[in-house]
Protein backbone atom coordinates (compact mmCIF):
# COMPACT_ATOMS: atom_id res chain seq x y z
CA UNK A 1 0.00 0.00 0.00
CA UNK A 2 1.16 3.51 -0.79
CA UNK A 3 1.20 6.42 1.66
CA UNK A 4 -1.11 9.41 1.05
CA UNK A 5 1.84 11.39 -0.33
CA UNK A 6 2.78 8.62 -2.74
CA UNK A 7 -0.83 8.40 -3.91
CA UNK A 8 -0.89 12.16 -4.61
CA UNK A 9 2.40 11.94 -6.52
CA UNK A 10 1.11 8.96 -8.53
CA UNK A 11 -2.13 10.80 -9.40
CA UNK A 12 -0.12 13.87 -10.49
CA UNK A 13 2.10 11.68 -12.67
CA UNK A 14 -0.89 9.89 -14.20
CA UNK A 15 -2.51 13.26 -14.98
CA UNK A 16 0.69 14.58 -16.54
CA UNK A 17 1.18 11.42 -18.57
CA UNK A 18 -2.39 11.37 -19.93
CA UNK A 19 -2.36 15.08 -20.75
CA UNK A 20 1.04 14.85 -22.44
CA UNK A 21 -0.47 12.39 -24.92
CA UNK A 22 -3.16 14.96 -25.73
CA UNK A 23 -1.03 18.12 -25.83
CA UNK A 24 2.11 16.73 -27.49
CA UNK A 25 0.87 16.89 -31.11
CA UNK A 26 -0.23 20.52 -30.73
CA UNK A 27 3.04 21.54 -29.07
CA UNK A 28 5.42 19.54 -31.31
CA UNK A 29 3.71 20.19 -34.64
CA UNK A 30 2.62 23.82 -34.84
CA UNK A 31 -0.14 24.65 -37.28
CA UNK A 32 0.76 24.29 -40.94
CA UNK A 33 3.83 22.00 -40.80
CA UNK A 34 3.80 18.42 -42.18
CA UNK A 35 4.24 15.56 -39.67
CA UNK A 36 7.40 13.41 -40.03
CA UNK A 37 6.96 10.19 -42.03
CA UNK A 38 7.97 7.92 -39.14
CA UNK A 39 5.33 9.46 -36.84
CA UNK A 40 2.70 9.03 -39.56
CA UNK A 41 3.75 5.38 -39.88
CA UNK A 42 3.56 4.81 -36.11
CA UNK A 43 0.16 6.49 -35.96
CA UNK A 44 -1.07 3.80 -38.37
CA UNK A 45 0.45 0.67 -36.80
CA UNK A 46 0.94 1.43 -33.09
CA UNK A 47 -2.75 1.60 -31.99
CA UNK A 48 -3.46 -2.08 -32.81
CA UNK A 49 -0.31 -3.27 -31.04
CA UNK A 50 -1.09 -1.07 -28.02
CA UNK A 51 -4.61 -2.51 -27.69
CA UNK A 52 -3.17 -6.05 -27.78
CA UNK A 53 -0.75 -5.08 -25.01
CA UNK A 54 -3.64 -3.69 -22.94
CA UNK A 55 -5.62 -6.91 -23.28
CA UNK A 56 -2.61 -8.89 -22.05
CA UNK A 57 -2.06 -6.33 -19.28
CA UNK A 58 -5.63 -6.83 -18.02
CA UNK A 59 -5.09 -10.58 -17.83
CA UNK A 60 -1.59 -10.48 -16.36
CA UNK A 61 -2.67 -11.75 -12.94
CA UNK A 62 -4.64 -14.75 -14.19
CA UNK A 63 -3.14 -17.84 -12.59
CA UNK A 64 -3.91 -21.10 -14.36
CA UNK A 65 -2.79 -23.09 -11.30
CA UNK A 66 -5.02 -21.38 -8.74
CA UNK A 67 -8.61 -20.27 -8.15
CA UNK A 68 -10.67 -20.65 -11.30
CA UNK A 69 -7.59 -21.68 -13.32
CA UNK A 70 -8.39 -18.89 -15.77
CA UNK A 71 -11.77 -20.41 -16.63
CA UNK A 72 -13.90 -17.39 -15.52
CA UNK A 73 -11.73 -15.08 -17.64
CA UNK A 74 -11.87 -17.41 -20.64
CA UNK A 75 -15.64 -17.89 -20.46
CA UNK A 76 -16.36 -14.19 -19.89
CA UNK A 77 -14.07 -13.16 -22.76
CA UNK A 78 -15.75 -15.70 -25.04
CA UNK A 79 -19.13 -14.24 -24.03
CA UNK A 80 -17.99 -10.66 -24.69
CA UNK A 81 -16.56 -11.67 -28.08
CA UNK A 82 -19.61 -13.65 -29.19
CA UNK A 83 -22.06 -11.00 -28.00
CA UNK A 84 -20.08 -8.21 -29.59
CA UNK A 85 -19.74 -9.95 -32.95
CA UNK A 86 -23.47 -10.61 -32.85
CA UNK A 87 -24.89 -7.28 -31.68
CA UNK A 88 -21.99 -4.78 -32.00
CA UNK A 89 -23.38 -2.97 -28.94
CA UNK A 90 -20.38 -1.90 -26.88
CA UNK A 91 -22.19 -1.34 -23.58
CA UNK A 92 -24.21 -4.55 -23.87
CA UNK A 93 -21.06 -6.63 -24.50
CA UNK A 94 -19.20 -5.03 -21.59
CA UNK A 95 -22.16 -5.18 -19.20
CA UNK A 96 -23.12 -8.80 -19.83
CA UNK A 97 -19.48 -9.95 -19.87
CA UNK A 98 -18.77 -8.26 -16.54
CA UNK A 99 -21.88 -9.70 -14.86
CA UNK A 100 -20.98 -13.20 -16.12
CA UNK A 101 -17.46 -12.76 -14.78
CA UNK A 102 -18.67 -11.52 -11.37
CA UNK A 103 -20.99 -14.52 -11.05
CA UNK A 104 -18.32 -16.99 -12.20
CA UNK A 105 -15.70 -15.89 -9.67
CA UNK A 106 -18.29 -16.26 -6.90
CA UNK A 107 -18.68 -19.90 -7.95
CA UNK A 108 -15.02 -20.73 -8.54
CA UNK A 109 -13.33 -18.69 -5.79
CA UNK A 110 -13.38 -21.37 -3.01
CA UNK A 111 -11.45 -23.92 -5.08
CA UNK B 1 -20.62 48.96 5.96
CA UNK B 2 -23.76 49.80 4.01
CA UNK B 3 -21.64 51.06 1.11
CA UNK B 4 -19.76 47.81 1.06
CA UNK B 5 -23.00 45.87 1.04
CA UNK B 6 -24.39 47.98 -1.80
CA UNK B 7 -21.23 47.57 -3.87
CA UNK B 8 -21.32 43.84 -3.21
CA UNK B 9 -24.95 43.69 -4.34
CA UNK B 10 -24.04 45.74 -7.41
CA UNK B 11 -21.14 43.45 -8.20
CA UNK B 12 -23.37 40.42 -7.81
CA UNK B 13 -25.93 42.04 -10.10
CA UNK B 14 -23.29 42.82 -12.73
CA UNK B 15 -21.97 39.27 -12.52
CA UNK B 16 -25.50 38.00 -12.91
CA UNK B 17 -25.99 40.11 -16.04
CA UNK B 18 -22.74 38.79 -17.51
CA UNK B 19 -23.61 35.18 -16.69
CA UNK B 20 -27.09 35.57 -18.21
CA UNK B 21 -25.58 37.10 -21.36
CA UNK B 22 -23.09 34.22 -21.64
CA UNK B 23 -25.88 31.73 -21.05
CA UNK B 24 -28.02 33.31 -23.76
CA UNK B 25 -25.11 33.28 -26.18
CA UNK B 26 -24.17 29.70 -25.33
CA UNK B 27 -27.72 28.36 -25.33
CA UNK B 28 -28.18 27.76 -29.09
CA UNK B 29 -24.71 26.22 -29.32
CA UNK B 30 -25.36 23.83 -26.42
CA UNK B 31 -28.81 23.02 -27.81
CA UNK B 32 -27.31 22.21 -31.19
CA UNK B 33 -24.46 20.19 -29.67
CA UNK B 34 -26.55 18.19 -27.19
CA UNK B 35 -28.19 15.66 -29.58
CA UNK B 36 -24.73 14.66 -30.87
CA UNK B 37 -23.65 13.76 -27.35
CA UNK B 38 -26.58 11.52 -26.32
CA UNK B 39 -24.77 8.24 -27.16
CA UNK B 40 -21.76 9.49 -25.18
CA UNK B 41 -24.05 10.33 -22.24
CA UNK B 42 -25.21 6.69 -22.18
CA UNK B 43 -21.69 5.29 -22.57
CA UNK B 44 -20.02 7.60 -20.06
CA UNK B 45 -22.97 7.16 -17.73
CA UNK B 46 -22.36 3.40 -17.45
CA UNK B 47 -18.56 3.36 -17.58
CA UNK B 48 -18.16 6.37 -15.26
CA UNK B 49 -20.60 4.86 -12.76
CA UNK B 50 -18.70 1.54 -12.81
CA UNK B 51 -15.41 3.39 -12.38
CA UNK B 52 -16.79 5.31 -9.40
CA UNK B 53 -17.99 2.11 -7.70
CA UNK B 54 -14.64 0.42 -8.38
CA UNK B 55 -12.72 3.39 -6.92
CA UNK B 56 -14.83 3.37 -3.77
CA UNK B 57 -14.65 -0.42 -3.46
CA UNK B 58 -10.85 -0.09 -3.73
CA UNK B 59 -10.90 2.29 -0.75
CA UNK B 60 -10.56 5.69 -2.44
CA UNK B 61 -12.61 8.66 -1.29
CA UNK B 62 -15.21 10.00 -3.76
CA UNK B 63 -13.26 13.29 -3.68
CA UNK B 64 -10.26 11.55 -5.29
CA UNK B 65 -12.52 9.96 -7.91
CA UNK B 66 -14.09 13.34 -8.77
CA UNK B 67 -10.74 15.14 -8.95
CA UNK B 68 -9.24 12.41 -11.15
CA UNK B 69 -12.27 12.38 -13.41
CA UNK B 70 -11.91 16.16 -13.82
CA UNK B 71 -8.18 16.35 -14.51
CA UNK B 72 -7.22 12.93 -15.90
CA UNK B 73 -10.54 12.46 -17.72
CA UNK B 74 -9.68 9.22 -19.50
CA UNK B 75 -11.79 6.06 -19.30
CA UNK B 76 -9.19 3.37 -19.87
CA UNK B 77 -6.52 5.56 -18.27
CA UNK B 78 -8.50 5.81 -15.03
CA UNK B 79 -9.33 2.09 -14.92
CA UNK B 80 -5.63 1.33 -15.28
CA UNK B 81 -4.95 3.99 -12.63
CA UNK B 82 -6.99 1.99 -10.07
CA UNK B 83 -4.53 -0.89 -10.53
CA UNK B 84 -1.55 1.45 -10.35
CA UNK B 85 -2.78 3.15 -7.17
CA UNK B 86 -3.31 -0.22 -5.48
CA UNK B 87 0.16 -1.61 -6.26
CA UNK B 88 3.59 -0.54 -5.00
CA UNK B 89 4.84 3.02 -5.53
CA UNK B 90 6.42 3.11 -8.99
CA UNK B 91 6.24 6.59 -10.55
CA UNK B 92 8.23 5.74 -13.69
CA UNK B 93 6.20 2.60 -14.35
CA UNK B 94 2.94 4.53 -13.84
CA UNK B 95 4.11 7.29 -16.17
CA UNK B 96 5.16 4.90 -18.95
CA UNK B 97 2.10 2.67 -18.65
CA UNK B 98 -0.31 5.62 -18.85
CA UNK B 99 1.70 6.96 -21.77
CA UNK B 100 1.21 3.64 -23.56
CA UNK B 101 -2.46 3.26 -22.58
CA UNK B 102 -3.22 6.75 -23.87
CA UNK B 103 -0.79 6.83 -26.80
CA UNK B 104 -3.72 6.74 -29.19
CA UNK B 105 -4.61 10.30 -28.07
CA UNK B 106 -1.49 11.43 -29.94
CA UNK B 107 -3.09 10.21 -33.14
CA UNK B 108 -6.36 11.94 -32.34
CA UNK B 109 -4.38 15.14 -31.77
CA UNK B 110 -2.55 14.69 -35.06
CA UNK B 111 -5.85 14.33 -36.91
CA UNK B 112 -7.45 17.31 -35.13
CA UNK B 113 -4.46 19.69 -35.49
CA UNK B 114 -6.08 21.95 -38.07
CA UNK B 115 -9.65 21.81 -36.78
CA UNK B 116 -8.65 22.64 -33.20
CA UNK B 117 -6.11 25.29 -34.19
CA UNK B 118 -8.97 27.25 -35.74
CA UNK B 119 -10.81 27.40 -32.40
CA UNK B 120 -8.58 30.06 -30.81
CA UNK B 121 -7.94 30.04 -27.08
CA UNK B 122 -10.75 27.50 -26.48
CA UNK B 123 -8.53 24.89 -28.10
CA UNK B 124 -6.45 24.43 -24.93
CA UNK B 125 -9.46 23.14 -23.01
CA UNK B 126 -10.60 21.09 -26.02
CA UNK B 127 -7.17 19.43 -26.20
CA UNK B 128 -7.28 18.54 -22.49
CA UNK B 129 -10.70 16.95 -23.11
CA UNK B 130 -9.79 15.05 -26.27
CA UNK B 131 -11.01 11.59 -25.23
CA UNK B 132 -11.84 8.71 -27.59
CA UNK B 133 -15.51 9.61 -27.51
CA UNK B 134 -15.03 13.37 -27.92
CA UNK B 135 -12.65 12.69 -30.80
CA UNK B 136 -15.14 10.41 -32.53
CA UNK B 137 -17.93 12.98 -32.12
CA UNK B 138 -15.89 16.03 -33.09
CA UNK B 139 -14.32 14.18 -35.98
CA UNK B 140 -17.47 13.38 -37.87
CA UNK B 141 -19.86 16.08 -36.75
CA UNK B 142 -20.98 19.12 -38.74
CA UNK B 143 -22.35 22.19 -36.95
CA UNK B 144 -25.74 23.40 -38.13
CA UNK B 145 -25.72 26.60 -40.21
CA UNK B 146 -25.11 29.78 -38.24
CA UNK B 147 -23.10 28.07 -35.50
CA UNK B 148 -19.36 28.48 -35.24
CA UNK B 149 -17.47 25.19 -35.62
CA UNK B 150 -15.03 25.96 -32.80
CA UNK B 151 -17.82 26.83 -30.35
CA UNK B 152 -19.74 23.76 -31.40
CA UNK B 153 -16.83 21.39 -30.72
CA UNK B 154 -16.13 23.30 -27.49
CA UNK B 155 -19.71 22.67 -26.34
CA UNK B 156 -19.47 18.96 -27.19
CA UNK B 157 -16.24 18.72 -25.20
CA UNK B 158 -17.82 20.39 -22.16
CA UNK B 159 -20.98 18.24 -22.28
CA UNK B 160 -18.99 14.99 -22.48
CA UNK B 161 -16.74 16.11 -19.62
CA UNK B 162 -19.79 16.89 -17.48
CA UNK B 163 -21.29 13.43 -18.18
CA UNK B 164 -18.07 11.69 -17.19
CA UNK B 165 -17.49 13.57 -13.93
CA UNK B 166 -21.16 13.33 -12.92
CA UNK B 167 -21.36 9.58 -13.58
CA UNK B 168 -18.10 8.88 -11.74
CA UNK B 169 -19.25 11.01 -8.80
CA UNK B 170 -22.57 9.16 -8.57
CA UNK B 171 -20.79 5.80 -8.78
CA UNK B 172 -18.27 6.81 -6.12
CA UNK B 173 -20.96 8.00 -3.69
CA UNK B 174 -23.09 4.93 -4.40
CA UNK B 175 -20.08 2.67 -3.84
CA UNK B 176 -19.17 4.48 -0.63
CA UNK B 177 -22.61 4.24 0.96
CA UNK B 178 -24.16 1.10 -0.43
CA UNK B 179 -22.59 -2.18 0.59
CA UNK B 180 -21.97 -3.93 -2.65
CA UNK B 181 -19.92 -6.97 -3.63
CA UNK B 182 -17.71 -5.34 -6.27
CA UNK B 183 -15.46 -8.37 -6.59
CA UNK B 184 -14.76 -8.82 -10.28
CA UNK B 185 -16.10 -5.41 -11.32
CA UNK B 186 -12.64 -4.57 -12.64
CA UNK B 187 -13.48 -6.94 -15.49
CA UNK B 188 -15.22 -3.89 -16.99
CA UNK B 189 -11.75 -2.77 -18.09
CA UNK B 190 -10.87 -6.14 -19.65
CA UNK B 191 -14.20 -6.25 -21.46
CA UNK B 192 -13.70 -2.66 -22.65
CA UNK B 193 -10.32 -3.49 -24.18
CA UNK B 194 -11.62 -6.74 -25.69
CA UNK B 195 -14.40 -4.78 -27.40
CA UNK B 196 -11.94 -2.12 -28.63
CA UNK B 197 -9.68 -4.95 -29.83
CA UNK B 198 -12.54 -6.58 -31.78
CA UNK B 199 -13.58 -3.26 -33.33
CA UNK B 200 -9.98 -2.57 -34.36
CA UNK B 201 -9.62 -6.12 -35.71
CA UNK B 202 -12.78 -5.84 -37.84
CA UNK B 203 -11.75 -2.42 -39.11
CA UNK B 204 -8.20 -3.20 -40.22
CA UNK B 205 -7.29 -5.00 -43.43
CA UNK B 206 -4.12 -6.45 -41.94
CA UNK B 207 -3.57 -7.85 -38.44
CA UNK B 208 0.24 -7.91 -38.40
CA UNK B 209 0.57 -5.13 -35.84
CA UNK B 210 -2.13 -6.52 -33.53
CA UNK B 211 -0.44 -9.95 -33.62
CA UNK B 212 3.04 -8.51 -33.05
CA UNK B 213 1.68 -6.60 -30.04
CA UNK B 214 -0.03 -9.69 -28.66
CA UNK B 215 2.84 -12.15 -29.13
CA UNK B 216 5.52 -9.82 -27.78
CA UNK B 217 3.35 -8.92 -24.76
CA UNK B 218 2.73 -12.58 -23.92
CA UNK B 219 6.42 -13.40 -24.43
CA UNK B 220 7.50 -10.58 -22.11
CA UNK B 221 4.84 -11.57 -19.55
CA UNK B 222 6.11 -15.16 -19.46
CA UNK B 223 9.73 -14.04 -19.32
CA UNK B 224 9.59 -11.07 -16.94
CA UNK B 225 6.47 -11.83 -14.87
CA UNK B 226 3.28 -9.85 -14.18
CA UNK B 227 4.91 -7.07 -12.15
CA UNK B 228 7.63 -6.02 -14.55
CA UNK B 229 6.68 -7.08 -18.08
CA UNK B 230 5.17 -3.80 -19.22
CA UNK B 231 8.20 -1.68 -19.98
CA UNK B 232 10.07 -4.51 -21.78
CA UNK B 233 6.89 -5.25 -23.74
CA UNK B 234 6.48 -1.61 -24.82
CA UNK B 235 10.13 -1.37 -25.87
CA UNK B 236 9.94 -4.70 -27.72
CA UNK B 237 6.82 -3.55 -29.61
CA UNK B 238 8.35 -0.20 -30.56
CA UNK B 239 11.57 -1.91 -31.64
CA UNK B 240 9.74 -4.55 -33.70
CA UNK B 241 7.57 -1.93 -35.43
CA UNK B 242 10.66 0.16 -36.19
CA UNK B 243 12.69 -2.77 -37.55
CA UNK B 244 9.75 -4.12 -39.56
CA UNK B 245 8.80 -0.72 -40.96
CA UNK B 246 9.46 -1.51 -44.66
CA UNK B 247 7.57 -4.84 -44.82
CA UNK B 248 4.73 -3.46 -42.67
CA UNK B 249 4.38 -0.38 -44.86
CA UNK B 250 4.07 -2.71 -47.81
CA UNK B 251 1.50 -4.86 -45.99
CA UNK B 252 -0.56 -1.86 -44.95
CA UNK B 253 -0.02 -0.20 -48.36
CA UNK B 254 1.13 3.04 -46.75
Amino acid sequence: MMTAGQIIITIAIITASVQITRFAPFLIFPAGKPTPKFIQYLSKVLPSAAISLLVVFCLKNVNIFYGGHGAPELIAIAAVTALHLWKRQMLLSIGVGTVIYMLLIKVTLPF
Amino acid sequence: MLKKLISAVNAAHNLNVIVTRCKNAAKPVIQAAFPNTIPIMAGYGCLGFALGILMSASGFSPVITIIMSLIVYAGSGQFVAVNLLLSVFNPLGAFLLELMVNARHVFYGLSMLDKYNDAGRKKWYMIAGLTDETFSTNCGVKPPPGIDRGQFMFAITILNHVYWVTAAAFGAVFGAFVRFDANGLDFVMTALFIVIFIEQWLKEKNHASALIGFLLSVACLLYAGAESFLIPAMLAILLALTVLRRPLERLYKL
